[in-house]
């Protein structure tokens, strides 16, 4: 049905950020000429960094499990009207209550360790994002700020948890391990490498995420509030309630993103655990713009590009060049007013020949 | 026209002006002809063009093809000040004063009397008052304009015209904001100016004003001119015709019909607006099953807080609001639709649509979480998109494709798409909310059949409107709100417009019937 309805609109949902994307690398194929280097070697050092062994596409995978989850927390908070800035800080608490429930849990089986530390972290999330949530229902208090703020009370919770009550070991601060029951089970190995079924998590979360927002009267009640508040409440919507229920909607994956961390990668908490993915999301929500399946090809993106950039340094091309793709494909479609007005205008040129 | 002799008898000819935005064709050859001295009236329906063609001989729009002439001399309008130097003026349709500033000082801005690099305020208070008192136009030169009311508002923003010269007075839909006192003395006015020879051209959408003040009428429809009249040599009837295309009825029948019980009662009620000032005073009224009850008066004299509590929308200070003998006084508006509340709002696109939304996502909303539409926590598609399909092809809305953003209709069809939900809920109390306010005739004509047909199937229906012929002709009794009180409360048989003017201007309806007796 929304294929149907939103066709325009999807073409060139789609089309921008691919648009985007070529336009970014013919940009930064010219800062690459600029410093004496070939792009096309440049840009085949990357793909092969992010695909060309099973670890390196492992490794891919990994980096992109995370993102497609804080992605999938902003792009929500999106279509429900709310700008979530806080996914890092809702990433962080849910990696630190996902950590303290999973050392807890060493008598359990996996099958019982596994879903409640993941739950633990969904919980923890939602929590955290609804004191935002619904402080701006009740006292209007913008998201933007009390997000941004209470990213600041995780931060540093997280770093004195690691640094007293949790500390363990000398060297960096962390967290013991976690239970081994906790921890995702590995189905791919390579080298030191290892992939657990996070990325399938984060993808059926991406189809749920879909199916809520399309499929179910609560989605529609969050996106009308989103669009239109004053509407959604003459047609007997409750504003606050739902703004409260995307924020704690929105936090849940951000806190799963952060479970997964721990329980697929690190195996306990760090202080740097987030290390800005959370942030990254934004971005990411925005490349995908705001759909759920685009978030994921968006989050593989930049994951990819995080990963191959290591490949083209030892190319001898900096690995800031990515920086800058990233940063042109966002410009590009945030201000996708450009390429609808460079699209438009060749249609109109169509257009002109044939009269 | 064939030669020059003629065209100078003609304060503006616009010949052959064409427009066009993406995708629309605002005006296309448009023809415009208006003698020096003359009342001009430009009518047409919402987006026939009308506002178009004057913004482009103001200088705000630039015509793609076709030339204007003023008092016979070929120009070239490139800015609202190429039109001020050739003696246009005009009066838009939202006032552009500053409201801390005086009317002396909102006159002269921008043009302003000096001596040396000095202010002469006496010199401009001077000319201020001469020009006030040459053309009638009385105002009161040391109040502030927010202190100010509406009809002076205008006449300041004549004086401002006749200030920098003006010769053309361009009025566009001046009498949209006034009682029909205001609209008397803006009528005065507008006759004085003529007998000084301006020349006046005058936007409406009211034939009956049209018909009582201009010499001569031009007619557009879809961008183009339909008609060049005499206002003496035709009739409404002719205009409509017109104005859109086919006969409309301008007055509906209304079948006299017995209201029965009770729907809605309300008590004493007080309200604040948003500033935290009473907007609604202590009012009191109920509404019958089967009746329609007209709730007169100017724009922003508590209607809107009023219509807001009731629906659910705005929490009550103090008194009490019954719907089928219930306390639901601030309940919010899922409760009250529940109970068979439909509300057609004032402003239709803040509250009454979400304009991103597809048209089946609009016809929904209030019973999207209800059986057959949801089932179980999922929208069941296929029987939305088909229920859409078929009001909007019984309630007409073009295109009649309900997969469409609403934001992408026009605001006829727009209103189409919140009267097709509203309606077909079953309702007892249809609350409606300026209902054709900025709609062609076309639209009204419909809108007020399916108020009447509400009425025919036994609805309770409170009628909000600033339009007098909408409430007279539709209203079994009629309320006068002035600063959140009632005025007074007649039938539309037993009153008369002056009666519910001078309710609208403030007067309490005993303190003018005693008075004629």
């Amino acid at each position: 049905m929304k294929r149907k309805t939103f066709l325009n609109l999807n073409l060139s949902a789609i089309i921008i950020p691919i648009m985007a994307v070529i336009i970014a690398l013919l940009i930064a194929s010219i800062v690459i000429l600029s410093i004496g280097k070939n792009p096309l070697i440049a840009y085949y050092e990357m793909l092969k960094g992010a695909f060309g062994s099973s670890q390196d596409f492992i490794n891919t995978i990994v980096k992109t499990t995370p993102l497609i989850l804080t992605g999938l927390a902003v792009g929500f908070g999106f279509r429900a009207g709310v700008f979530n800035i806080g996914a890092e800080g809702q990433m962080s608490m849910g990696a630190l209550f996902a950590t303290i429930i999973g050392m807890s849990l060493g008598g359990f089986p996996p099958y019982i360790a596994i879903p409640l530390t993941m739950l633990s972290g969904m919980l923890m999330g939602a929590i955290w994002a609804s004191i935002a949530g619904f402080l701006k229902a009740r006292t209007g208090a913008h998201e933007v700020i009390t997000t941004i703020m209470l990213n600041w009370i995780a931060y540093y919770l997280g770093n004195y948890m690691v640094a007293g009550p949790l500390s363990v070991g000398s060297g960096t601060p962390k967290s013991p391990e976690i239970a081994a029951s906790a921890k995702l089970p590995t189905i791919l190995k390579s080298q030191a490498i290892e992939l657990t079924p996070g990325i399938f998590i984060a993808i059926i979360m991406a189809i749920v995420v879909y199916i809520l927002l399309e499929k179910t009267s609560t989605g529609y009640e969050i996106k009308a509030v989103g669009f239109n508040p004053y509407a959604s409440e003459y047609g007997g919507i409750s504003i606050s309630k739902n703004v409260v229920l995307a924020m704690a909607i929105s936090g849940a994956l951000a806190g799963l993103a952060g479970a997964l961390e721990v329980m697929g990668l690190h195996h306990r908490y760090l202080g740097a655990l987030t290390a800005g993915k959370g942030f990254d999301g934004i971005s990411i929500s925005l490349i995908g713009q705001n759909h759920p399946i685009g978030i994921i090809f968006a989050a593989l993106l930049i994951g990819s590009l995080r990963t191959g950039s290591n490949a083209m340094q030892f190319a001898g091309i900096p690995k800031h060049i990515v920086m800058i793709i990233q940063s042109i494909v966002i410009f590009l479609v945030a201000a996708d007013r450009i390429v609808k007005t460079i699209l438009k205008y060749k249609r109109k040129n169509r257009a002109g020949v044939k009269k | 026209m064939n030669d020059n002799r003629s065209m100078s008898d003609y304060a503006i000819v616009m010949k052959g002006i064409t427009k066009r935005f993406p995708n629309v064709l605002a005006n296309d050859h448009v023809d415009l002809f208006v003698k020096k001295g003359e009342i001009h009236a430009i009518v047409g329906e919402n987006g026939a063009g009308k506002t178009t063609l004057m913004n482009q001989l103001y200088g705000l729009l630039h015509p793609d093809e076709g030339e204007i002439y003023i008092n016979g001399k070929k120009i070239n309008i490139k800015t609202p000040s190429d039109a001020i130097k050739n003696g246009i003026g005009m009066v838009h349709q939202h006032f552009m004063l500053v409201d801390n500033l005086t009317t002396v000082e909102n006159i002269i801005l921008g043009s302003e009397p000096r001596r040396g690099a000095i202010l002469d305020i006496r010199k401009a208070k001077k000319e201020v008052k001469n020009l006030s008192e040459r053309y009638g136009l009385y105002v009161d030169i040391d109040a502030k304009i927010e202190d100010i009311p509406v009809g002076m508002q205008q006449r300041i923003e004549i004086l401002k015209t006749l200030y920098r010269g003006a010769e053309i007075l361009i009025l566009d839909e001046p009498t949209a904001v006034l009682t029909p006192q205001e609209t008397e003395e803006l009528f005065e006015i507008m006759i004085k100016l003529k007998s000084f020879g301006k020349t006046i051209i005058f936007i409406s959408h009211k034939l009956n004003e049209v018909m009582e003040i201009t010499d001569s009428i031009t007619v557009m429809r879809l961008g183009k001119v339909t008609g060049n009249l005499k206002t003496s040599q035709t009739n409404p009837k002719e205009i409509a015709r017109l104005m859109v295309g086919r006969d409309v009825l301008l007055r509906i029948e209304k079948k006299p019909k017995k209201p029965s019980k009770e729907i809605m009662r309300v008590e004493d009620l007080w309200i604040k607006d948003n500033r935290g000032l009473d907007a609604v005073r202590g009012i009191s009224f109920n509404v019958k099953a089967g009746e329609i009850l007209g709730i007169a008066g100017v724009a922003g004299n508590g209607q809107t807080e009023l219509i807001e509590a009731i629906t659910g929308l705005r929490k009550v200070e103090s008194g009490k609001i019954f719907l089928l003998n219930e306390d639901v006084t601030n309940k919010n508006a899922k409760v009250l639709r529940e109970k068979g509340l439909v509300h057609i709002p004032e402003d239709r696109q803040k509250h009454g649509l979400i304009l991103q939304f597809p048209g089946y996502y609009n016809i929904i909303l209030g019973r999207h979480y209800k059986f057959p539409f949801c089932i179980e926590g999922f929208l069941n598609m296929k029987h939305i998109v088909d229920y859409s399909k078929q009001l909007f092809e019984s309630f007409d809305v073009r295109p009649k494709d309900p997969n469409i953003v609403v934001g992408n209709l026009s605001g006829g069809n727009q209103q189409k798409v919140i009267l097709a939900r509203e309606m077909s809920s079953s309702p007892v109390l249809s609350v409606f909310a300026q209902p054709t306010r900025g709609l062609d005739i076309g639209a009204i004509e419909y809108i007020h059949k399916n108020i009447l047909k509400l009425r025919d199937e036994d609805v309770a229906i409170i009628l909000v409107s600033m339009e007098l012929e909408e409430i007279f002709s539709l209203s079994d009794r009629i309320i006068v709100m002035y600063e959140g009180e009632i005025m007074g409360e007649v039938s539309p048989e037993e009153t008369s417009y002056e009666e519910v003017g001078l309710m609208m201007a403030g007067n309490k309806l005993e303190t003018i019937r005693s008075e004629i007796k």
